[in-house]
This record gives C-alpha cells, sequence and structure tokens, in this order.
C-alpha cells in the first residue's frame, strides 16, 4: 500500500506539486493522468525518492521512502523513468542482469540467473539478449528496460511514460505485460500515462491531476466521463462504450 | 581479441622490449651474461618494462572509469585537465616544500588532479550544449588555462625547466629506485576492478542508480579518486602521456561493449601492449637516440582521435 500524505513539491515559485494526499490500493494498477504540467512525473518520482519533497509523507508499507535503507527498497520499489536516450553499450541480458543487483551486488547466483531468463522470456527478448541495446529500436529498448524491472522483482512497480514513442503494437504489448504482472504475480503498478484510452482499457484506478492538485480518484469507471475529463483537460470529450472499453474520443 | 590472444602478445612484446637497447643484449647472451648485462637488466630494462606496463594499464583505466562516469567517450585524463592539474600539483609541491619528497609530491598531485577533475566534472553538469565532440574541447581548454598558470607560476620561480619534465611523458629516464612509486597503480586497479559493476551502473545515471539501491555520488567519488591517484602517479614518474586514456577504451567499447566488469580487462592489456608498441617504435625509429614515448603516443594517439571523432560523426 501506497500512502502519500499532503506532498507538496516547488522549484522556486512554481508549485509542481501542490499538498496532494492519496492512497494506492495493493494489486492493481493504478494510471495517473493529466495534462502537461499537472505534476504526474514530479509526484511519481518523489514516491520513487528520486526527487525530494518539500513536505509530506510518502509511506510504502508503512515506512517512509527518503529515511528507508536505500539498498533495501531497491528490492521492493523499481522506476522506470524514460529513459532510451540512454547510449551506453550493454547487451540486452547485461541489462536485464542489473535488475539483480539490489539483491546479488553484481555477483550472480543460480536463481538471479533464472530470473533474468524468465524476464527476458516475459518480454520476448530471449533471441536477442545478446545483442547491443545501441543496436535495438526504441519499442525493444523499453522492452529491454521493462524486462530489468521485472527481473528486479519488486512488489512496487513504478514507470514514467513507457509508451513514449512506441508504435501502437509496442504500447498494446507493454500495456498487456503490465496486466500480466498484476493480475498473475500480483504485483502494484503505478504508472504515468499520457493517452487517457490507455489509462481507461488498462487500469483499475485512476488519480486526474491538474496544476498539482489532485481534481479526482477513483476506480476507472469513475474518472472517465464527460465531467471529470472536462474538468482535467478542459475539453469537451465524448466517451463511447466498445467492447466493454471506455473509449475517449478527443480528436475532435 | 580474446583474452588468450592479448596475454601473450604482452608477454612477447614485454621480451622485445628487454633486448631493445644502445647496449647490446641479445636473448642468446641469456646463458653468460656479462656484469655489465646483468645491471642493465636490473637497473634499467626490466624497471622500464615494468613502468611502461602499469603506465599503460593505469593510464587506459582511468580513461575507461572517466567515459563511464561522465557518459561521453571523449573524457580522459587529457582531455579533462587531470593530467595539467597534476602537473600545476607537482610545481606547486616543489615550490611549497623546496626539494619535495617523492611522497609529497604524489600528494600534493593528487589533490590537484581530484580538485582539476571534480572542477570538470561541474562544468560538465553546467553545459547545456551536449555535443560529445564539444566536451572534449572544452576539457582541452580547461587543460590549457591550469597549464597556463603552471608555466607563469614556473617562469617566476625558475622552474621551467625541471617542469619540462613532466610535460612530455618519457620513459628513457626510468631506473631502479625511481620508478616505485607506479606500484601504487596496481591496488588501484585491482580496486577498480571490484567496482566495475557500480562504476558501470553508475554510467547510466543517478536515477537508474537509486533505482538499484547504489548511492551515485560515493561510487562517482570513488572513480574520480582512482582517477586522480593513478593519474598523478603516471605523471610524476613518467610524464604527460596524451590520448591513451582516450583511444585504447573507445576501441575496447567497440568489440566488447562498456560493461566495466568484461572491458575493464581488455582495456588494462591493450593499454599496455599499445603502450609498449609505441616505445618500441620511439626506440627503433632514430636508434641509437630515442624519440620520447609522450610525442609517439601523441601523434599516433592524435590521429586515432580524430579517425574515432570522424567515425562518430559519421554516425549522427
Amino acid at each position: 500500500m501506497v500512502e502519500i500524505k499532503e506532498v507538496a513539491k516547488a522549484y522556486g515559485d512554481s508549485v509542481v506539486v501542490d499538498h496532494v494526499s492519496m492512497h494506492i490500493p495493493k494489486g492493481k494498477i493504478t494510471s495517473f493522468i493529466g495534462p502537461n504540467g499537472a505534476g504526474k512525473s514530479t509526484l511519481l518520482s518523489i514516491v520513487s525518492r528520486l526527487i525530494a519533497k518539500d513536505h509530506g509523507e510518502v509511506l510504502i508499507d508503512d515506512e517512509e521512502v527518503s529515511t528507508a535503507n536505500n539498498k533495501e527498497l531497491a528490492k521492493k520499489l523499481s522506476i522506470l523513468k524514460q529513459s532510451n536516450h540512454i547510449n551506453v553499450r550493454l547487451t540486452v541480458r547485461q541489462l536485464v542482469s542489473f535488475g539483480r543487483f539490489p539483491y546479488s551486488q553484481g555477483k550472480l547466483n543460480e536463481f538471479d540467473e533464472k530470473m533474468v531468463d524468465s524476464a527476458l522470456a516475459y518480454m520476448e527478448l530471449g533471441e536477442m539478449q545478446h545483442k547491443f541495446l545501441d543496436q535495438l529500436s526504441g519499442g525493444q529498448k523499453q522492452r529491454a528496460h521493462i524486462a530489468m524491472v521485472i527481473a528486479q522483482d519488486t512488489d512496487y512497480i513504478l514507470l514514467d511514460e513507457p509508451l513514449n514513442n512506441l508504435d501502437m503494437k509496442h504500447s498494446v504489448q507493454i500495456m498487456k505485460v503490465l496486466r500480466r504482472l498484476v493480475d498473475d504475480l500480483g504485483k502494484t503498478v503505478i504508472i504515468v500515462l499520457h493517452d487517457v484510452n490507455f489509462a481507461s482499457v488498462y487500469s483499475d484506478q485512476i488519480v486526474a491531476l491538474k496544476e498539482g492538485k489532485v481534481v479526482k480518484q477513483g476506480p476507472t469507471k469513475e474518472i472517465i466521463n464527460n465531467g471529470v475529463l472536462k474538468e482535467v483537460y478542459d475539453m469537451d470529450i465524448k466517451i463511447q462504450d466498445i467492447d466493454q472499453c471506455r473509449i475517449c474520443l478527443y480528436f475532435s | 581479441m580474446k583474452l588468450i590472444v592479448l596475454i601473450p602478445i604482452l608477454v612477447i612484446l614485454s621480451i622485445i622490449s628487454l633486448f631493445i637497447g644502445v647496449i647490446p643484449l641479445n636473448p642468446t647472451d641469456m646463458f653468460n651474461l656479462t656484469d655489465q648485462q646483468i645491471q642493465i637488466i636490473f637497473i634499467s630494462r626490466i624497471p622500464r618494462v615494468i613502468s611502461i606496463v602499469m603506465a599503460g594499464v593505469g593510464l587506459s583505466i582511468s580513461g575507461l572509469i572517466m567515459q563511464q562516469l561522465s557518459r561521453n567517450k571523449f573524457v580522459s585524463p587529457t582531455t579533462a585537465g587531470t593530467m595539467d592539474s597534476a602537473r600545476l600539483g607537482i610545481l606547486v609541491a616543489m615550490m611549497l616544500f623546496g626539494s619535495a619528497t617523492p611522497m609529497e609530491r604524489t600528494i600534493v598531485a593528487f589533490i590537484f588532479a581530484l580538485l582539476g577533475t571534480f572542477i570538470f566534472m561541474k562544468l560538465l553538469d553546467k553545459i547545456k550544449f551536449k555535443d560529445p565532440v564539444f566536451i572534449p574541447l572544452v576539457g582541452l581548454m580547461f587543460g590549457s588555462v591550469i597549464s597556463s598558470i603552471t608555466t607563469f607560476f614556473a617562469y617566476q620561480h625558475d622552474l621551467i625547466q625541471n617542469m619540462s619534465a613532466w610535460l612530455q611523458g618519457n620513459f628513457a629516464l626510468i631506473l631502479q629506485g625511481q620508478y616505485e612509486l607506479l606500484y601504487l597503480s596496481v591496488p588501484l586497479v585491482i580496486f577498480a576492478y571490484l567496482f566495475a559493476n557500480r562504476f558501470t551502473i553508475a554510467g547510466m545515471g543517478e536515477d537508474f542508480s537509486k533505482n538499484l539501491g547504489l548511492n551515485y555520488r560515493v561510487i562517482v567519488n570513488i572513480g574520480l579518486t582512482i582517477v586522480a591517484l593513478m593519474t598523478s602517479v603516471v605523471v610524476l614518474t613518467v610524464g604527460t602521456i596524451p590520448f591513451l586514456g582516450l583511444v585504447v577504451p573507445n576501441i575496447v567499447s567497440m568489440y566488447h561493449g562498456d560493461h566495466l566488469k568484461r572491458s575493464l580487462p581488455h582495456t588494462a592489456l591493450l593499454g599496455a601492449i599499445f603502450l609498449l608498441v609505441m616505445d618500441i617504435l620511439g626506440r627503433v625509429i632514430i636508434f641509437p637516440y630515442e624519440i620520447a614515448i609522450g610525442v609517439v603516443v601523441g601523434v599516433v594517439g592524435s590521429f586515432i582521435f580524430l579517425y574515432l571523432v570522424m567515425r562518430r560523426s559519421v554516425y549522427e
């Protein structure tokens, strides 16, 4: 369970996260949505201790993240930021193996190797595991990074816009993998998404943010409606049910 | 190239190096050496080979660590002001202590090299324009500024002659009793190897490191300390050897990637081999005279450096 209490963050005079409180349930996909500058990514970075907050508390299983033991926390919570720009010549397998670093400190035992193998299989990267990352396409690289997070085997998986620069096929593939992580392995996924429809179709809970504040939080069905979306995006968005999915038509 | 290939090459080159010199010494003499030949071997030839190998290993690993931590393939002790800072340190040691002991010189040179490298890394953080080729230019400028400060104070204190000894790397002056400081690089290399995984992770960035529970700042500081110490020791005993820490890690990275646990042994061996070849070249080209290693490596290294820059711009 993630408990966020009165968290605030400002850069100079501009308040990015404005006293946000929420409760994120375990074993679910929770999406953060909202327009640019809503503070979604900053909030995710605060929850994952990458950015220090000015005020408030973030408790993960009743432990404050900013004071928790960094090494122990790495076995419980993983964060993937947009990292496609990193041009390091590592093979896919070497990258995924780093997911085991919190457990092995670099000396992989048999179990670690097995976890790496299954993470690679999970993301269908087995065949290209010995290729260098800089030889891969953007989508393949992103999958390799997600495989690393899977190998890290944490209860909480946080992802900052993992679908950026991906085509439809790979976006769907990644969302399906996240769904399986939650449904099959009982993980808790918190994800920042740009496209409301991916949030609508794949998440259990949605947190709608705007200007650093929570507009509304709740089960997907309660958030994806004309009223809430109008408040968040300032747009009149038509919503239709197609094959039991709520699809937002925001193109016109 | 595999390690199995590199190790014999290193051994063979080391043996060849032993038999090159003004005083003739042939492999066939090995079984009935004259007293003079024995002295030459132990006082001059063996120290020379050992110091070449250690300097080659030390500088190429320094370059490797710097490139990893700065995430830039063109950063090295030569292109980040580390060597120039170490030389300024040597000058300061001479000014402060008169005739400074090797230990005092090492400590002061190390402190300056560390400071210089830190300042350069801070500069890197501030630079918004992240063109990979632009960074070494900034580093070279930074190094030149420090170098001119050194020259200015050396001139004021009549130390120009003394300082020029550290400007051009030279193995001809290596004798028993004058190179032993270089042995410090052995524990440093072992230390670097133990931290190889952590350096690789730190090279992926601060967020990436934190996610894996690694203290990024601590690792970067450890890395830069190793680099500064290693560079100071080499500059003090041999002098400046440009481009070595730049070209060797780049060549290894092309074939073996950037996983330090894998590429570090290759980089170390290739660095030693490269320097041995350059030294042998410098000694045979105008035999019985010799060209200082700093010049030979400078010429060959700068051409390889140019090639690497061009190759890079073709990619982008």
